[in-house]
C-alpha cells in the first residue's frame, strides 16, 4: 500500500487556505444525520467534540475518567505556542514553521507544520473569547515568556497551569454543547475496540466501567484522541490512566503506525525516589528561562549546594551551547544531563541528578524590584525578599509542588532534577486531513505522529491539540463526510458490531481468567525497565535486540501468570490495567522494532552507534528521510511502509544550538 | 514505618459499607498517600482480596480525580494539598488512619472511595461558559484586561473540580465550586453579556442537584486544595440577588 498524505498542491502558504476553501461542504440539514463519535477528552477531544457539535454534527464524546475536564492536558504547566509577534521581536508564521521543524530535527512534513504555524493565531484568539485568564502585563495586554530552542517570545500562559486553563476552556465549550443535547458524552467509559464496515470505521466498543457492560456505538466517523503511550515506561509523567489502547486497537485494524519510537524525555523532572514510584512529577521547561542548569566540577561532590563556590560549578549547557544555553531543545538538554551523571558528576542519593538553580534569578529579578521601588541601596536581605516574591508570582505553583514531594525548600536550595518520559512524538499515521490508513477514522492531538518529527518543541503539544480540534477537524472530516451523506445510521445489531463485541468479550474473560500469581503493576514496571534501559535517552543495536526478547517473554508471562481480582461486570481498575498493560506489551516490542530500524541518530531517539565527535546526534537524512509508518500484520509481525520527507521551503542542515 | 488503615469497604451504592481494617509495613516517608495506597492492593491482591477502589490519575494535583476523606479531613491534615500530594512524611510510624469517600447526598458512591461527581459537570452545562462558538474570536489583544482582573479571574479558575468543598460542608453545599466559575467569568469583560443568566441557572441546576445550603462555615475554604476564597461565594451572592431583583423572565 503506498502512503498518500494528501498534501494539498500550490506554495506552502497557501496550501491550507486554498485547499479548506475547496473542500466539499456538507448542507446543515444533512449535519443532523451525520454521526461522529469522539474518544478522549482532552484539548484535541474536547474543542473537536465541541466544535463538530457547534457545526450540526451529532456527537458523542467518550472518556475514561469521572468528567472530560480530567484529561491529562490538565497537567500541561508552561504555555502554549502562537506566531502573534506581539513582543515585536522578529516572530512570524514561518519563524514558527522553522523552529518546529529544525526542533523536531527535519523528520516532520512541511504542509502539516505550515498549517500549525498558521492557526496559532487564531487558537489565542479563541480562548481568550472563552474567558481563558492569561497572565497580562500592567497595560493590559497578554504576556509572553520564552521556551527551549527558540529565540523569541511567544508563548502565552497562565502561571504553570496553562493546560488546565485552556482545557476548562474546551471543556466549558463542550458542556455548553452537552448542556444544548447536541454532544452525548460518556464519562467512564474507555474504547476497547474499533468497528469496522466494509473497510471504513463505523463505530466503537466501549466498556461502562462501573458496571462493567460493553456498548455498541455507531459512528460515519471515529475520531481518536486519546493521548500519547508514554506510560509504557512505566514511569512517566503522564497520568496514571494514559494509555495506547485505543491507538493501539486502531493499529490493529488496519491503522498504521508511525514512528514509535520517537518518545520525548523531558530535561526537567523530580528525580525518582524509591521503588514505590508510580509517577514522575514535570518541573515546567519554563523554568529554564530564569534558572540556572549545573553539577560540581568535582566528581561525587558531597558537599550541600550551597556551599559549592561559584568557580566549582560547572553550568554545563551554557558551557557546551553558548547561543541557547540553558534554553536548547529538551533532548539536547536531556541527553546533557545524562551524559554528566553517567561521568560521576550527578548529585542526590542516587548521583542521577543535577541542579536547577535559582539563586542568580532571586538576586537579579530582587535587585530589578528594589529599583522600580527607589530601593537604590537595598540590603542583600531585602534584595533576596523581593526577588523570591516575583519569583512566586511567576512559579509559585511549580516552586510548591516541589517541596511537596521533596521536602526541599527550593527558594532556599537548588532544586535537584533529573530527565524524564514525558511525550510521545510518534501514533498514529495521518493524512493532511488527519486521517489514519482506515477510511472514516481520524487521530487528533498528541495520538498521532504528524507535527513534531523526532523532538517536539516546549509550549506546542497544547498547540497542536487546540489546533487539530477547533481549526483542521471541523474542515478535513467535510471531505469525508460529504460522500457520507446517504449513508443512514447502520443498527448496531450488524453483524460487523456483534463479532467485535464478541471478540472484545473474549479477551476480558480471559484477562480474569489467568487467575495468576503477580499483579498487573508488576508486568507494568517490568516492561517500563526494559524500556527505560534499552529503548530510553539512548539505544544501541544490541540492547534493542535483548529489549525485543525480554518483552516477548515478558508478554507471555503476562497471559500465563498475570492476576486480575474481581469480576468483569462490575467497577475494576485492575482489569482496566490489564488490559492496558497488555497492549503496551506489544507496543514496547514495535517501538524496538523501530528503534532498530532507524540507523541514525535524531532528536529523541539517540542511537549510541551514530553521534559526532563531541557526542551530538548524528542524522542520515540519505537513508533516513522518512515516517516509519508500521502496518500490524497479526501475532507480533509488522510491515515497514515509508512516507518519504521532501523539504521544498526548508534547508536541511545540521541542527546546531551552539 | 508501620501503619493500621481503617478503609471505607462498599460494593456499590445500593449496598451498606463497613470499615475494614489493614496493617502495613514498608510505608517510606517519601510516598504519597495513594502509593501508600498502591502497596496496600498490592498486597490485598498477593492474599486473594478485593483491592480497595479509589479515583485518582494525575497525582500531580491538578485534575481533580483524586477525592479521599482521612482523618475525618478532605485531602487529609495538610492545607492547599490534594491527597496524591500529600506524602507520608506528614504521618508517623504506628499511626492508625482513617480513609473514607465523599460524604455527600450529591455524590453517590461507586465503589468503596470512588464517587460520582457527575453533578459538576451538569452544574457546567447549565451556564458555566462563555457562548462563543469556534472562530467568533477577535484578536486577543484587541480586548485589553487589567492584570488585576486577570489574576483575580485566574485565581478562581484554578478550582480543579475535584468536591473537597463539598465534603466539608456541613450542609454538603457545593458554593464555593459554582461561586469560583461565576466568579471568574464575573470579573472578565468576556463574561458580561451572560452574568445574570449564568448565575441563575447555574445556582438552579446546583439545587436540583441536592446540594445544600451555604451557612457561611467557611470549611470549604480551609479544606479547599486550591485555597479558593469564599470571597467568590459574597460575589456569587451579589449577583445571584442582583440577576433575581433584575430579571425580567
Amino acid at each position: 500500500m503506498r502512503l498518500d498524505s494528501k498534501i494539498p498542491e500550490g506554495p506552502l502558504s497557501d496550501k491550507w487556505t486554498d485547499y479548506r476553501s475547496s473542500i466539499p461542504l456538507v448542507n446543515p440539514a444533512n449535519k443532523r444525520n451525520l454521526e461522529v463519535i469522539v474518544v478522549g477528552s482532552g484539548l484535541a477531544g474536547a474543542s473537536a467534540g465541541a466544535t463538530l457539535a457547534e457545526l450540526g454534527y451529532k456527537v458523542k464524546v467518550f472518556c475514561f475518567q469521572d468528567s472530560p475536564r480530567r484529561a491529562h492536558s490538565i497537567a500541561a504547566q508552561g504555555g502554549i505556542n502562537a506566531a502573534k509577534n506581539y513582543q515585536n521581536d522578529g516572530d512570524s508564521i514561518y519563524r514558527l514553521f522553522y523552529d518546529t521543524i529544525k526542533g523536531g530535527d527535519y523528520r516532520s512534513r512541511e504542509a502539516n507544520v505550515y498549517r500549525l504555524a498558521e492557526v496559532s493565531v487564531n487558537i489565542i484568539d479563541q480562548c481568550v473569547a472563552q474567558g481563558v485568564p492569561f497572565a497580562r502585563e500592567y497595560g493590559g495586554l497578554l504576556a509572553n515568556r520564552s521556551f527551549g530552542g527558540v529565540q523569541v517570545q511567544r508563548t502565552f500562559y497562565a502561571a504553570g497551569q496553562t493546560g488546565q486553563q485552556l482545557l476548562l476552556g474546551a471543556y466549558s465549550a463542550l458542556q455548553r454543547q452537552i448542556g444544548m443535547g447536541n454532544v452525548q458524552m460518556y464519562a467512564r467509559h474507555e474504547m476497547l475496540d474499533v468497528v469496522l464496515i466494509d473497510g471504513k470505521a463505523r463505530g466503537i466498543i466501549a466498556r461502562n466501567l462501573i458496571n462493567g457492560e460493553l456498548e455498541r456505538h455507531f459512528g460515519h466517523a471515529v475520531v481518536l484522541c486519546t493521548g500519547g503511550y508514554g506510560n509504557v515506561f512505566y514511569l512517566s509523567t503522564n497520568a496514571m490512566g494514559s494509555n495506547v489502547t485505543a491507538a493501539w486497537k486502531a493499529n490493529k485494524r488496519g491503522a498504521f503506525f508511525a514512528n514509535p519510537c520517537f518518545t520525548q524525555i523531558h530535561p526537567t523532572c523530580i528525580p525518582v525516589s524509591g521503588e514505590h514510584q508510580s509517577k514522575l512529577t514535570l518541573m515546567s521547561e519554563s523554568l529554564r528561562n530564569d534558572g540556572r542548569i549545573w553539577v560540581p566540577k568535582k566528581q561525587k561532590d558531597e558537599r550541600h549546594p550551597t556551599q559549592i563556590p561559584e568557580d566549582e560549578r560547572d553550568y554545563y549547557l551554557e558551557r557546551r551551547y553558548p547561543a541557547f544555553g540553558n534554553l536548547v531543545p529538551r533532548d539536547v538538554a536531556s541527553r546533557a544531563a545524562k551524559e554528566r551523571c553517567d561521568a560521576g558528576y550527578g548529585v542526590g542519593a542516587t548521583g542521577m541528578a543535577v541542579y536547577l538553580d535559582y539563586a542568580s534569578a532571586i538576586i537579579r529579578y530582587g535587585k530589578q524590584e528594589a529599583n522600580k521601588l527607589g530601593e537604590y541601596n537595598a540590603s542583600d536581605q531585602r534584595v533576596k525578599e523581593l526577588g523570591k516574591a516575583l519569583v512566586k508570582e511567576k512559579y509559585g505553583n511549580l516552586f510548591d509542588m516541589y517541596e511537596k514531594i521533596t521536602g526541599d525548600n527550593p527558594y532556599e536550595v537548588p532544586m535537584r532534577i533529573y530527565p524524564a518520559v514525558h511525550y510521545t512524538m510518534g501514533g498514529l499515521w495521518v493524512d493532511y486531513n488527519l486521517m489514519t490508513t482506515v477510511p472514516g477514522l481520524y487521530s487528533l492531538g498528541e495520538s498521532n505522529f504528524s507535527d513534531h518529527g523526532a523532538n517536539r518543541l516546549g509550549a506546542s503539544a497544547l498547540m497542536q491539540g487546540l489546533a487539530d480540534g477547533y481549526f483542521v477537524i471541523p474542515y478535513t472530516i467535510g471531505d469525508y463526510l460529504s460522500k457520507e451523506i446517504r449513508t443512514p445510521s447502520i443498527p448496531t445489531d450488524h453483524e460487523a458490531f456483534e463479532r467485535t463485541e464478541k471478540e472484545v468479550k473474549e479477551r476480558i474473560d480471559h484477562l480474569i481468567n489467568i487467575k495468576g500469581k503477580k499483579p498487573v503493576d508488576y508486568y507494568h514496571r517490568s516492561l517500563g525497565k526494559i524500556m527505560w534501559d534499552k529503548c530510553g535517552m539512548s539505544r544501541n543495536a544490541e540492547g534493542l535486540k535483548e529489549a525485543i526478547k525480554e518483552i516477548q517473554a515478558l508478554r507471555e508471562e503476562f497471559w500465563q501468570n498475570v492476576r486480575v481480582p474481581g469480576q468483569s461486570d462490575e467497577f475494576n481498575p485492575e482489569l482496566e490495567k490489564a488490559g492496558r498493560v497488555a497492549d503496551f506489551l506489544e507496543l514496547g516490542e514495535l517501538m524496538c522494532i523501530d528503534a532498530l530500524d532507524r540507523e541514525e541518530s535524531c532528536g529523541g531517539h539517540f542511537r549510541e552507534e551514530h553521534q559526532t565527535e563531541d557526542g551530538e546526534a548524528l542524522r542520515n537524512d540519505e537513508d533516513y528521510s522518512y515516517v516509519a509508518a508500521w502496518e500490524n500484520k497479526g501475532d507480533g509481525k509488522f510491515e515497514l511502509h515509508k512516507e518519504e520527507l521532501a523539504y521544498e521551503n526548508i534547508k536541511i542542515a545540521q541542527r546546531s544550538y551552539k | 514505618m508501620k501503619l493500621t488503615l481503617k478503609v471505607w469497604r462498599q460494593r456499590n451504592a445500593k449496598v451498606k459499607g463497613q470499615f475494614e481494617t489493614h496493617n502495613i509495613d514498608n510505608v517510606s516517608p517519601d510516598m504519597s498517600f495513594l502509593e501508600m495506597i498502591d502497596v496496600l492492593n498490592a498486597q490485598i491482591i498477593e492474599s486473594g482480596g478485593d483491592p480497595v477502589a479509589f479515583d485518582h490519575d494525575c497525582r500531580e494535583g491538578i485534575c481533580g480525580m483524586c477525592s479521599m476523606y482521612i482523618n475525618g479531613r478532605p485531602h487529609g491534615p495538610n492545607t492547599g494539598t490534594t491527597t496524591c500530594q500529600l506524602h507520608m512524611r506528614s504521618f508517623k510510624d504506628g499511626d492508625t488512619i482513617t480513609i473514607e469517600p465523599w460524604r455527600s447526598v450529591a455524590f453517590p458512591v461507586i465503589k468503596d472511595l470512588a464517587v460520582d461527581r457527575s453533578s459538576f459537570d451538569r452544574i457546567m452545562s447549565a451556564g458555566g461558559f462563555v457562548s462563543v462558538n469556534t472562530g467568533n474570536a477577535r484578536d486577543a489583544n484587541s480586548l485589553p484586561i487589567s492584570k488585576e482582573d486577570a489574576d483575580s479571574a485566574f485565581s478562581a479558575a484554578a478550582c480543579i473540580g475535584c468536591g473537597a468543598c463539598v465534603a466539608a460542608c456541613p450542609n454538603g453545599s457545593a458554593m464555593l465550586f459554582v461561586s469560583a466559575k461565576v466568579s471568574q467569568l464575573a470579573k472578565l469583560p468576556q463574561g458580561q453579556p451572560e452574568r445574570k443568566s449564568r448565575v441563575k441557572n447555574m445556582v438552579k441546576q446546583m439545587d436540583k442537584e441536592g446540594f445544600g445550603f451555604c451557612s457561611n462555615h467557611a470549611a470549604c475554604e480551609v479544606e479547599c486544595p486550591k485555597s479558593i476564597s469564599i470571597d467568590n461565594i459574597a460575589l456569587m451572592n451579589r449577583d445571584y440577588l442582583s440577576a433575581s431583583l433584575a430579571s425580567e423572565k
